[in-house]
């Protein structure tokens, strides 16, 4: 880990095939910030993506990364986080991976509470299959696959977290580049499992959540007398649906984290060249 | 017919059968006889019919057999499961005292022993040790000395007092004492002990130690029958060691962390039955794609869908050969014995890092469940040797980058195997993806490109084919003009059959093959033989249909798909049957 690490030297020389004006180039590049300003470099990071746009992520940055099948990014990190604790595991996924086909690892895995740190690119519909309705689709959202609209309530993703006992719950906004970068960066430095929901705008197919709907209706919890770690006062603010926010809505400084309910510190991956020395008293066992 | 004794207690689930059979089989080993136990069990948590069976002997035994000598029934249902076993001599030892068990229909021949189980346990300090009582009963009818039970009550009950234990000890002399002065019979049982130490463990704890003996530091999987055991097995063991057991949320959440910590360096398993193999077959595709080494045990059960979770089957070899869309290399390696349980799975976590794949490694329900007896040299831990293959560290990813100073990780190399970085190395950051992708893992749609990578996965095992020795193991009379080839746990009931043959005059050759890919050229031994028979524990004959690809030639077939394994003297009759009949083809199925 060297501290003369820049954001650019998280970016891969792929160019990303992501539509111009795509909200992912910011989700991205905030990311890449929030690594760097943490003291992180590619060497000692590890990023699992999903299926779909959010997914091609790993392709353009530059660090260990492995893109994963759909809907299930998060038990790999786990996986990566848990066998080598040292590692800086993000895990970066979109509306359909996460809150869809991955729904149950995310409830899961935020039960589960290991140190690593999820965003979600959330823009409210499946962009790379050509604009079908997504989970957080609104309920009247017309579209190839829903022509009178889904007629289902939208998922709320903050709300899931929350009640499956979240300890850093967040939400920011893509183009709000700085703040989207701060508040990643905040969830990379907790202890637990960091979720970060970010409105990142399909240009392409959503013209709803745009990004002068998300401008005209965001508000920063950092801009409110908001504490964090009220958990009645977020849980207000999160089932508050004439508002859209950003910032961190919960945190949970004292919750401990699985790694340290397991006692896990040391990674998995150095073993001896033969049968640990007292192999035989596993044999003996059976006697 | 060996001189073997067949033991057997069955009851309702819940009526401690496994605990009371456990005892008995740990107090035979620690006598220094060889035991082969069975369970039939249903798929229930209380209620239904369930048995555990000893079969025991001096000499090593590997099977079951259609035979009783005693029985211990707790319920009429157990007399009438095992009627056909029973033979003139056996001992039935129940408790008539139970309105159940007035009046018990026994066949003729067989010796009933009424034992007020009940009333005897109480004496001792309480109804619950009414098995221990038969345990007793059992020790006179069999000549088998009590004191040789003491220590497995010892080791079962030690933990909840010494005066549990004497209540117990207690419990199975009053039931002892209650045989000898009640009944005047000569019984035709005389269990002889040997001073030879034995370890009795099932296939799934050897699984586990096999996993613990190799550095095995991450596991995650999800409960089912009967895979469990080797989780349970290794939670509270595997941290003594540095290493961790997860139980996901599912199959897929199982498979994905064993991924993943295998990905950060670690080795890394899960373990299922089929319908877990089925859920983690798209990550199964991903872990082979990105060349990730995983061992994926399959404890087999009867299927397909739910089919019969507690029964025995082998149907899963195609599943584990063929699943998952697109082609990628995997080994599938299938462990015979208890004792090859733990042999194959640290061959297993070899040949994933060896060759960077994932490594299927084929159990079943009865070698799950059984449970044999080994001398501890039978799992030798100086013999385990660890290779974890082609890792590069800080000094010599150097030699593996391209001339701009980028890492790669699927490097295009002659023997298929490309060099590994643990993350962390440093500049060794790269990605890897179940894309296609080129050298450095990034996604590609070159032709070339796409042409070379599928060449290069399989050219490992064409390495791995090189440099193994993927061997079969051989027993019988090699030059004998009728071969039987199995695979997997039908190995023991096939060795056994042998000497029931070789009283008929019949001489046979066994290969047991504990590789199905990549597996033995068996092409010379089946040209050198006049009949050859495929006996496996399912319908299709999933590898028969390997063999007669393998060597062009029709072979015979014994599949049994009735959910429960073979027995030897079964089995020997099946093949004589076969024979019988040498023009045609014939299928004997039960």
């Amino acid at each position: 880990m060297s501290s003369d690490v820049r954001f650019t030297d998280f970016k891969s020389d792929k160019q990303p095939t992501w539509c111009p004006g795509c909200g992912d180039f910011g989700t991205m590049n905030g990311m890449m910030k929030a690594l760097a300003n943490t003291g992180n470099d590619p060497d000692n990071t590890f990023v699992v993506a999903g299926i779909g746009c959010s997914g091609k992520i790993g392709t353009y940055m530059h660090s260990y990364s492995l893109h994963g099948v759909h809907g299930r990014a998060l038990p790999v990190g786990a996986g990566v986080k848990i066998a080598n604790p040292d590692l800086e595991v993000m895990v970066a996924g979109g509306d359909g991976d996460g809150y869809s086909i991955g729904v149950g690892h995310f409830i899961h895995n935020v039960r589960r509470n290991v140190d690593m740190t999820y965003v979600v690119m959330d823009n409210r519909i499946y962009g790379l299959t050509k604009g079908q309705a997504s989970p957080t689709s609104r309920a009247d959202f017309e579209t190839s696959t829903t022509p009178e609209g889904p007629q289902q309530s939208p998922v709320n993703p903050l709300a899931l977290a929350l009640a499956a006992g979240g300890t850093f719950i967040a939400q920011s906004f893509s183009s709000d580049a700085m703040r989207h970068a701060e508040i990643v960066q905040e969830a990379i430095e907790h202890d637990g499992f960091g979720f970060v929901n970010v409105f990142s705008p399909c240009v392409t197919f959503n013209d709803v959540d745009t990004y002068d709907y998300f401008r005209d209706n965001l508000v920063d919890v950092a801009d409110t007398d908001h504490e964090p770690t009220d958990r009645d006062a977020a849980k207000q603010k999160i089932l508050d649906s004439s508002r859209e926010y950003q910032g961190v809505l919960y945190r949970d400084p004292a919750a401990k984290t699985y790694e340290e309910s397991k006692g896990l510190d040391e990674p998995m991956t150095e073993i001896p060249d033969g049968a640990p020395e007292d192999a035989m008293d596993l044999v003996r066992e059976f006697y | 017919m060996p001189a073997d004794f067949n033991w057997a207690i069955g009851g309702e689930a819940g009526d401690g059968i496994d605990s009371t059979g456990k005892i008995f089989a740990q107090a035979l080993s620690r006598a220094g006889r060889h035991v082969f136990t069975s369970k039939d069990f249903a798929s229930r948590i209380r209620g239904g019919y369930t048995a555990y069976k000893i079969r025991t002997s001096v000499d090593q035994v590997q099977s079951v057999v259609d035979r009783l000598d005693v029985l211990i029934a707790l319920t009429p249902r157990t007399v009438e499961e095992n009627r056909d076993e029973l033979h003139d001599g056996s001992v039935v030892i129940y408790d008539g005292s139970r309105t159940t068990m007035q009046g018990l229909d026994l066949p003729e021949g067989v010796v009933g022993l009424d034992v007020p189980l009940n009333e005897l346990a109480e004496e001792a300090g309480g109804a619950i040790m009414r098995n221990v009582v038969a345990l007793g009963a059992a020790c006179e009818v069999s000549g088998f000395p009590i004191e040789n039970l003491d220590s497995a009550l010892q080791k079962r009950f030690g933990d909840k007092g010494t005066s549990i234990v004497e209540n117990n000890e207690q419990a199975a002399r009053l039931g002892r004492d209650y045989v000898g002065e009640e009944f005047d019979h000569e019984f035709d049982y005389e269990l002889e002990t040997t001073d030879a130490d034995y370890v009795l463990l099932n296939g799934d704890e050897a699984i586990g130690m096999g996993a613990l003996a190799a550095g095995c530091r991450f596991y995650a999987g999800y409960p089912i029958t009967p895979a469990t055991a080797v989780m349970e097995y290794l939670t509270g063991r595997i941290e003594k060691y540095g290493g961790h057991v997860v139980q996901a949320e599912d199959e897929l959440a199982a498979i994905n962390l064993a991924l993943g910590a295998a990905r950060a360096g670690a080795r890394s398993m899960t373990a299922t039955s089929g319908p877990g193999i089925d859920l983690m077959a798209e990550t199964f595709g991903l872990v082979a794609t990105s060349e990730t080494p995983l061992v994926i045990a399959n404890v087999m059960r009867s299927g397909p869908s739910t089919g019969m979770p507690t029964k025995q089957e082998q149907g899963d070899l195609n599943m584990m050969l063929y699943g998952g869309h697109g082609e990628v290399p995997r080994f599938v390696l299938a462990p015979t014995t208890v004792s090859e349980c733990f042999w194959k799975t640290v061959e297993a976590f070899n040949l994933a890092e060896k060759y960077q794949l994932p490594v299927y490694l084929a159990g079943d329900l009865s070698l799950a469940v059984t449970e044999q007896t080994y001398p501890p040299e039978a799992f030798d831990m100086d013999e385990v040797e660890i290779d974890r293959g082609f890792v590069v560290d800080e000094e010599t990813i150097a030699d593996h980058k391209t001339p701009d100073g980028k890492f790669k990780p699927h490097e295009i190399t002659d023997d298929g195997i490309s060099p590994r970085a643990f993350p962390g190395t440093d500049g060794g950051a790269h990605m890897s993806t179940g894309l296609e992708h080129d050298e450095l893992g990034r996604r590609t749609e070159d032709t070339e490109m796409r042409k070379k990578q599928v060449e290069k996965r399989n050219r490992k095992v064409e390495t791995a084919i090189e440099r193994e020795a993927f061997n079969y193991r051989e027993f019988g009379d090699p030059d004998a003009d009728t071969l039987v080839i199995t695979w997997g746990s039908t190995e023991g009931a096939l060795v056994e059959a042998l000497s029931f043959l070789e009283e008929e005059g019949i001489e046979a050759r066994v290969i047991s093959v504990p590789y199905i890919f990549p597996r033995p050229d068996l092409s010379e031994a089946v040209e050198a033989a006049e009949t050859t028979i495929v006996v496996e524990c399912n319908e299709r004959g999933q590898f028969a249909n390997l063999v007669e690809h393998d060597v062009l030639e029709r072979v015979e077939r014994i599949n049994k798909y009735d959910g429960v394994q073979f027995k030897a003297d079964e089995l020997a009759e099946m093949i004589q049957d076969v024979l019988g009949e040498p023009a045609e083809k014939s299928e004997v199925s039960q």
